[in-house]
């Protein structure tokens, strides 16, 4: 005679949740910061084409953590979310808060319904036409913190979040915001070059699109080699 | 408007046009089976190629049949960062074909990470006027002209189209529309290799004038409400209007000239 088979609910949630959060964890960080001109996102990350930072949508900007397939799927969902609702309302129509809801729902969903959780974090950044920003970042079980001012994803989050609280300035240039973001993120043990890096601005001074990648060439000159 | 995720083996990439008939299938207008009266056209459009790039222009005149529909509207508009759009013929889907153009360019841009390449812009704007042959043949034809800077050929290029969706691409210059024909003759007979960027915007200037000193359907300097046509060039630093004072200032010297010479056969 067989065993009926039963786990307790919280037992799977928990083993769930550690699953996500140990994929996670693996994967290198990324701090997003408002500064006086903008958002920063910087994030830690070798290759130079697979990107963890990327457009959205005029003013909106999309950063994940994690494994790369599951984000960079919910990446283009984000976009093609943005740009059919721009296309049927207006392009001021379009903005964070909808999608970061939109994500949320589905990673909750998937989280409590599937077999394997998402092993991604994410975060939704807007620059609004006013010049105000909006970080949302959401978990790989769906929940949604609307970030005041800056924010850290990724492994050794907390580590980096500490040192982020200190050295935060909220009137930082572009060159002090990205120096004391590549600070953070490298810790006092290491040091972070030019090609371990991937940096995006949403800019308040760009047209239209507010979203720039900031190259090689540049960011050299802002760490200051 | 909900997150599209699909399958790997179902999913549209970074067609946004797909993406469209995806998430609402079966959205073809009822078409009427007489042609549509009371349709606004767009008019007339040219373009030309000097050495650093090409002049886009259009006039601003929307008809009605015999009468003046709209005195400002506008036929030109950047596609994306390199490349413009021209529209002449039935103004409404005209107009939606840009909107939908522009967003199928920068939707493929953001999705793969790079731009097309000039010659992938120009087809798919050649699909969507494909798309469009139903409505076309009831009358509301779309012709546009698709102008833009090849930033792997570092030159500036042409492409025409018919209502079939037929490209074309131009060597040097093109004009459309109901006055395009006047407009395309007085590029004609002055085009030269080597123009310069300020040589190419006087002869886009000067075909407009004579279009629509000939065809009623364009519209000249409006020096009254001070409307003027668009002008636009695209070279290797992107897409720019010129300014209306500008091109108020083109039109200004056509019209000092004309004042002293007339033009031959008029009977002022």
């Amino acid at each position: 005679m067989t065993m009926p088979y039963y786990v307790a609910p919280e037992q799977v949630m928990k083993d769930r949740a550690e699953y996500a959060q140990k994929g996670i964890a693996r994967g290198r960080a990324l701090v997003a910061v408002a500064y006086a001109d903008g958002i920063l996102i910087v994030a830690e990350n070798p290759s130079r084409t697979l990107h963890k930072v990327s457009e959205i949508y005029d003013r909106v900007a999309f950063a994940g953590v994690g494994k790369y397939n599951e984000f960079d799927q919910l990446r283009v969902a984000g976009i093609r979310h943005a740009d059919t609702k721009g296309f049927a309302y207006s392009r001021d129509d379009v903005d964070a808060r909808s999608l970061a809801n939109l994500y949320a729902q589905y990673l909750g969903q998937v989280f409590t319904h599937e077999m394997k959780p998402l092993e991604v974090e994410i975060l939704v950044a807007e620059l609004s036409a006013t010049g105000d920003h909006r970080l949302y970042h959401i978990a790989y079980d769906g929940t949604v913190v609307d970030e005041e001012n800056w924010t850290v994803l990724g492994g050794e989050a907390e580590a980096i979040a500490s040192r982020l609280e200190q050295a935060y300035d909220s009137a930082a240039t572009l060159t002090g915001a990205v120096r004391s973001c590549v600070a953070c993120l490298a810790g006092p043990d290491r040091t972070l070059g030019v090609d371990d890096l991937e940096v995006g601005v949403l800019e308040k001074s760009a047209g239209r699109r507010a979203f720039r990648r900031i190259e090689r060439a540049e960011l050299s000159g802002l760490v200051g080699g | 408007m909900g997150l599209y995720l699909f399958p790997p083996a179902d999913d549209p990439g970074p067609d946004f046009v797909e993406l469209l008939r995806r998430a609402h299938p079966g959205g073809n207008p009822a078409v009427s089976a007489t042609p549509l009266a009371g349709v606004r056209q767009a008019t007339t459009i040219a373009a030309l190629r000097y050495t650093e790039g090409v002049v886009v222009a259009g006039d601003r005149r929307a008809t009605e049949g015999p009468a003046i529909a709209h005195r400002s509207i506008e036929k030109v508009f950047p596609a994306d960062r390199f490349s413009a759009v021209a529209i002449a013929g039935a103004a409404g889907p005209a107009i939606e074909m840009v909107r939908l153009f522009q967003v199928q360019l920068e939707h493929y841009e953001k999705v793969e990470g790079a731009a097309l390449t000039l010659e992938g812009k120009a087809n798919q704007l050649s699909q969507l006027v494909r798309d469009h042959l139903q409505m076309a043949m009831q009358g509301l034809g779309v012709v546009p002209l698709f102008a833009g800077w090849d930033t792997i050929r570092r030159t500036g290029r042409i492409f025409t189209y018919d209502l079939t969706g037929g490209r074309y691409e131009e060597t040097d210059f093109h004009a459309t529309g109901s006055g395009g024909r006047v407009a395309e003759t007085a590029i004609k007979l002055g085009f030269r290799e080597g123009l310069s960027r300020t040589e190419a915007v006087e002869l886009a200037v000067q075909s407009l004038y004579e279009a629509a000193d000939e065809d009623s359907a364009t519209g000249g300097p409006d020096l009254v409400r001070g409307i003027y046509p668009i002008i636009a060039t695209v070279d290797s630093t992107g897409f720019t209007r010129l300014e209306d004072a500008e091109v108020a200032e083109r039109f200004a010297a056509i019209l000092a000239r004309r004042g002293q010479t007339p033009a031959g056969g008029d009977s002022r």
